[in-house]
């Protein structure tokens, strides 16, 4: 693996006058899932949202795929396969799941959509009942797999997901994050996994980053971090302790 | 007083069911209508009853008017014993049965057959007038109500992909229809082109103005850019009135060419549409004309917007309605996809303008005032947003009940010489637009229909390729 597929260096990003990220290094190798975790406000959604390059970075340098994009716009870094499922899942709700899905298509060719349809269909099983669906009207982990779905779509290199457990009952959890497992393992697709939910989220993950304040703190593999005190009193059993920085 | 019926029933019905438990439905109506009546004394009797006059000497005098106070009196009285007897029992039912009994056939019959029905009856509409109303009756139901009709199913149309797809609010949309009556009526009289050229040039223009717009409020949204396209529609108007030398201001610009029949004035010489034809000479030949032009623009109107809502194009301005932020995330252009919007609704505008500048012969600044800009978005609002189907008939609601306003004569029989109905037009709008906010606050027409369907449900396989995904 020469050249990691999405390489960030050194970037810092501010809201206003409030700096968010102080300078962030971060690697997502082909065919790996990497998770960001991190407590509340640590700025873990903000790197993600600089990587599509809203907010942009001030400093630093994103690559994607070996070309630049910290200066791109938002919908041409989103045509370069780097697919996005955004916090809070931002379907469309008065749309048809259909639409939703044709939506997040990037192919002309009916056969082709066809084709990708049952791909990502297959993989949420859910949907396919739904298809006619108004999208406001699914449950919340349906609307998180409508998301997904909607972002694989672009049959993308790279998914990057911000917290797709958030709200959802721990087997819709367990669902999900199944599902990236097996896209990941089947299709070799790289995930960018941002969560709260942290011993998921190690556990699914070859390697893992901890967020404080802006700053990467800690990285490993996804078993390693799980075994480190400070990630285990952080985010695991219940905040009890600050980590120590 | 409607309100005031309404809410005096409100009391007598809540006392009902201690009171009078065995009495029969006759006799509660006839007490509710009686203690109505009294209320509705005593409210008009100062406000309706007395009437101070100024005589010749100038001093007030104090008139009564019980004919009047009596009638008004009688007509709330009886209507709410007709409200009593058969329209609340009615709804009482209907609260009390279970909504699981609802879903009727002809609900679907009717959508299935009200385009179709309603496009041959739009398309016969001056046969019919002529056959009924005969040649000079004809006219004023034609231009009245047929085009005055039509100029407004169009601009709410092509309002419709601005606000109702894009869900770019846009308060200020009766400036590209002025830019396009005013590039038809400038280049008509100063140059001598024709219509039919002038027609896609005015369109052409006002979209340019569409994209100018569009330019500076691309970030904004909401109250902002309503704020925004609002001045910006006052500064156009402005522009027009003070810019004397080219508009000729307030006067106005008069003696703008009419459009001809492939060539063929609509005039009474001997090269005249009628003298070609063999007919006798009458204006309602024009009328008819301008009429059918109308019409096939309004459709082009409707049919573009239609066929742009199954096109990615279209797909992304309701994307675009729904949610900016997951639109970029999935690669779609909002920048543009917001000045295709802008410039596409300005365009059908500037159609709807030339025609209306050929049809008027004759446009001033007065014509495209900020009423214009908000009668419009109220059509497209109470039609239901982004509703082809709810538009037409806000349009065909809002501006033929004006219309008909100026011809409810027989009214002044009963208020009086001086009463104009049409005074009352904006509170009766009022009215309308409160009511229909209440019962459907989604509009006439809600439901926005799928722009892809599966043909069969159940299953994702090779049925799919039938349809057209773009």
């Amino acid at each position: 693996m020469s050249e990691p597929l999405l390489c960030v260096r050194g970037v810092k990003t501010y809201y206003g006058r409030v700096q968010a990220l102080k300078g962030v290094d971060l690697d997502v190798n082909d065919g790996e899932i990497v998770t960001l975790i991190g407590a509340n406000g640590a700025g873990k959604s903000t790197l993600m949202m600089t990587v599509c390059g809203n907010p942009r970075a001030r400093e630093g340098t994103i690559t994607f795929a070996g070309r630049d994009i910290t200066r791109l716009p938002t919908h041409e870094i989103a045509r370069l396969k780097l697919a996005q499922a955004p916090e809070g899942r931002r379907i469309f709700p008065r749309m048809t799941v259909l639409e939703n899905l044709q939506m997040g298509a990037t192919t002309a060719d009916p056969a082709e959509f066809d084709r990708d349809l049952e791909r990502v269909v297959g993989l949420f099983p859910y949907l396919s009942r739904r298809l006619g669906q108004r999208g406001g009207t699914l449950s919340g982990g349906e609307q998180q797999m409508l998301a997904i779905a909607r972002a694989l779509m672009s049959r993308p290199r790279l998914l990057m997901l911000d917290e797709p457990s958030l709200g959802l009952a721990p087997l819709i959890v367990r669902q999900i994050f199944d599902a990236i497992r097996r896209l990941n393992a089947e299709q070799g697709l790289s995930v960018f996994l941002v969560e709260q939910n942290a011993f998921h989220a190690l556990k699914l993950a070859h390697r893992g980053y901890v967020m404080v304040n802006g700053l990467i703190t800690l990285t490993g593999s996804g078993r390693e971090l799980l075994e480190r005190p400070e990630v285990k009193s952080a985010y695991l059993e219940g905040g009890r302790q600050q980590v120590a920085r | 007083m409607a309100v005031l019926a309404h809410s005096a029933g409100e009391s007598g019905r809540a006392r009902r069911p201690n009171i009078a438990r065995e009495r029969s439905p006759f006799v509660v109506a006839l007490h509710d209508a009686g203690i109505t009546a009294l209320i509705a004394f005593g409210v008009l009797l100062p406000l309706i009853g007395f009437q101070t006059v100024q005589n010749i000497n100038e001093v007030l005098v104090l008139r009564t008017r019980w004919p009047l106070l009596f009638s008004l009196v009688a007509i709330i009285g009886a209507s709410r014993f007709v409200y009593a007897v058969s329209v609340a029992p009615w709804l009482a039912r209907r609260a009390a049965r279970p909504v699981a009994a609802a879903p009727p056939g002809w609900r679907s019959l009717v959508g299935r057959w009200f385009v179709p029905f309603a496009i041959g009856f739009v398309i016969a509409y001056p046969a019919i007038v002529l056959f009924s109303a005969g040649f000079r009756g004809a006219l004023k139901w034609v231009d009245n109500f047929g085009i005055q009709i039509l100029i407004y199913v169009m601009l709410g149309w092509g309002l419709n992909i601005v606000v109702g797809l894009a869900g770019l609010l846009d308060l200020g949309y009766v400036a590209f229809y002025a830019v396009g009556a005013y590039s038809y009526a400038l280049l008509a009289t100063h140059f001598g082109f024709a219509f039919w050229i002038l027609l896609p040039l005015a369109g052409i223009l006002a979209s340019f103005w569409g994209i100018l717009l569009g330019f500076p409020v691309l970030r904004l949204r909401g109250d902002y850019l309503a704020i925004v396209t609002l001045a910006f529609g006052e500064i156009i108007r402005i522009v027009l009135v003070n810019w004397v030398s080219l508009t000729n201001g307030y006067a106005g610009i008069g003696g703008i060419p009419r459009p001809s029949f492939f060539g063929i004035p609509f005039t009474a010489d001997d090269n005249g549409f009628a003298a070609v034809f063999g007919l006798q000479f009458s204006p309602i030949y024009r009328t008819i004309f301008l009429y059918y032009v109308i019409l096939a623009l309004a459709l082009l109107t409707c049919f573009v917007t239609v066929r742009l809502r199954r096109l990615p194009v279209g797909r992304a301005w309701e994307a675009l309605r729904e949610d900016e932020i997951a639109c970029r995330s999935l690669g779609i252009n909002t920048t543009n996809t917001k000045l295709t919007a802008f410039a596409m609704g300005a365009m059908f505008a500037g159609f709807a303008g030339s025609f209306f500048a050929a049809r008027q012969g004759f446009i001033s600044p007065e014509s495209f005032t900020f009423l214009e800009s908000a009668t419009i978005l109220s059509i497209v609002v109470l039609g239901g947003m982004g509703s082809q189907i709810g538009v037409a008939i806000a349009a065909v609601v809002m501006i033929g009940g004006t219309e008909i306003m100026r011809q409810l004569d027989f009214l002044k029989d009963i208020f009086g010489s001086t009463f104009d109905p049409t005074q009352y037009r904006m509170l009766l709008f009022g009215f309308a637009m409160v009511a229909i906010m209440i019962w459907r606050p989604r509009g006439l027409v809600a439901t926005r229909s799928p722009s892809v369907f599966l043909t069969e449900r159940k299953t994702i396989a090779a049925d799919l390729v039938k349809e057209g995904h773009g």
